[in-house]
């Protein structure tokens, strides 16, 4: 599905709703996560849905945040859809991944527990 | 159509009125005993459009025939050498008679009859050496945009595939479509969670039916397999599932009407829209049902497309035999490390320095470029992957194709 918002012309400060830092991406109004346009260091401080939080770890590109505070077991809606579930409580603006996400079809493999024991190395 | 400023299109004409935007030498090995032989043949010419296709199961398999046979009776490929070890189950016989029924240069050499590796190698350099010089001059006719078929994949997928390079493609797909072009998207492992989304997009309900049932097949099968169409890097990439990576894949489709379900090696009979199962039917059999890239990008090649449309987000660097592979990279900061394997930067989406609409457009001109002379990147470094293994399917069913 194509992200409601569209990017049909080269984004504009205007198309991001001030609500929200301009390097996170809001691809659709009913979505629960943000996207990073850009990598952001830890510690920054960013406005998510009006509010200031400062970034606990880096935040990678393509990666998703809490838009706000999400429960246990409720829908993590990006483009508008449904892709999966929260498996803990992710306050707003917190990382959400596979640590706090799961698939509801099939489970997923990734090895960044690994990596992340190897000193983070790619 | 619109390719004005962008070169006009040439192809080689072949018998079943297909036309071909390459004229590649294809050496196809029959068992992996083959495979060192095949290769060894085509070394000198490997900058001169001559590719190693093949399969390397010693018992027989329907799937594998078949794809062999559309794969040597590509558009893309004016000559074959099959080259046999002699002890494999492989019908050699039946394949080299489909493509020389095309009226397609065909040879096959038995190893173990040719004398061995030496010589078989001296025999097939020869034949190949004189098939090149006829493709050289072989004429080209002028080939329209409606002619094409175009395939598309996605692989190393990340967080910035399904925003940047996915819908950019579809863009370029909507644009093909209109023009009358057939083209082809695939991967069901990868629209789960999309399935009604997509079945709304069915020429008919009959054939949203099939689309919608087409994803629960993959669905029932990745759940037996344990695994999802999911690799490592794409958590990386900050994908954190399976329906996450479906709904940034699915935008590739674009958004035109959905216009007919497809198996591998079954040709489009007419412009639009078609979705690929490559998911076996049947019980779980021969593992997984595409062990990687390649093997999508081979069934689509099969399928007759001229070029293949491959969005990463991680970098991948593959290429493909037979067919181009147009490489649209994502992510802007893959791009910026690996620009020299890419040959669209769709991230500048992402920076705000492009639309999608514009970078859609770039995609569609480049394709069109490849039938006016223009290499790919994957080309030009001379990357060739091919991979086909054991599999499976039944026929399509009435609905999967239906009237215009």
């Amino acid at each position: 599905m194509e992200p409601e918002r569209g990017l049909e012309a080269p984004l504009q400060e205007e198309d991001v709703p001030a609500a929200n830092d301009p390097r996170l991406l809001l691809l659709n109004d009913g979505d629960n996560v943000l996207v990073a346009r850009t990598r952001i260091a830890e510690g920054e401080a960013l406005h998510v849905d009006g509010a200031e939080i400062r970034l606990a770890a880096p935040l990678s590109i393509g990666h998703k945040l809490a838009r706000r505070d999400i429960v246990p077991g409720e829908k993590i809606l990006k483009y508008g859809a449904p892709i999966g579930s929260a498996t803990a409580a992710i306050p707003r603006g917190a990382h959400v991944h596979v640590h706090n996400v799961k698939s509801d079809y099939t489970p997923t493999h990734h090895l960044l527990d690994e990596q992340a024991a190897a000193g983070g190395k790619a | 159509m619109n390719t004005q400023g962008i070169g006009t299109m040439r192809g080689y004409p072949r018998s079943d009125g297909r036309k071909g935007i390459r004229n590649v030498v294809a050496v196809g090995y029959l068992v992996e005993c083959a495979h060192h032989v095949a290769r060894e043949i085509a070394i000198p010419f490997r900058e001169h459009d001559v590719h190693v296709i093949g399969f390397p199961g010693c018992y027989p398999n329907d799937y594998a025939d078949r794809m062999m046979e559309r794969l040597c009776t590509h558009p893309n490929v004016g000559a074959v050498l099959l080259v046999s070890l002699g002890c494999e189950s492989f019908n050699k016989y039946a394949l080299e008679r489909a493509v020389r029924t095309t009226g397609r240069p065909i040879k096959t050499i038995v190893i173990q009859a040719a004398g061995g590796t030496r010589k078989s190698i001296e025999e097939g350099r020869a034949f190949i050496a004189e098939q090149r010089a006829l493709l050289d001059a072989a004429p080209t006719v002028p080939m329209d945009v409606s002619e094409l078929v175009i395939g598309t994949v996605c692989g190393g997928s990340d967080g910035t595939s399904g925003i940047t390079g996915n819908p950019a493609a579809g863009r370029a797909f909507d644009q093909f479509v209109e023009e009358g072009a057939a083209c082809i998207f695939e991967e069901t492992g990868e629209l789960i969670g999309c399935e009604h989304i997509m079945a709304a997009r069915a020429a008919t309900p009959a054939l949203g039916v099939e689309l919608e049932a087409s994803v629960a097949k993959a669905a029932r099968y990745y759940a037996t397999l344990g695994y999802g169409s999911f690799a490592a890097g794409n958590a990386d990439g900050g994908l954190s599932t399976i329906e996450e990576k479906s709904m940034g894949a699915y935008a590739k489709s674009g958004a035109s009407p959905i216009t007919g379900l497809i198996k591998p090696g079954d040709i489009p009979p007419r412009g639009g829209l078609y979705l690929l199962d490559v998911v076996p039917d049947g019980e779980v059999r021969f593992g997984f049902p595409n062990i990687n890239d390649n093997a999508e990008i081979a069934e689509l090649i099969a399928c007759g497309s001229h070029a293949v449309l491959f969005v990463t987000g991680r970098g991948s660097v593959v290429g493909s035999a037979i067919s181009p592979v147009v490489k649209i990279c994502a992510n802007p900061e893959t791009y910026r490390r690996m620009e020299d394997d890419m040959d669209v930067d769709a991230g500048r989406i992402l920076e705000g320095k492009a639309g999608l609409a514009e970078v859609g457009r770039e995609i569609h001109d480049l394709v069109v470029s490849l039938g006016a002379g223009e290499r790919t990147k994957s080309e030009q470094l001379g990357h060739q992957e091919f991979i086909l293994t054991y599999k499976s399917f039944e026929p399509i069913g009435p609905a999967c194709l239906p009237a215009a």
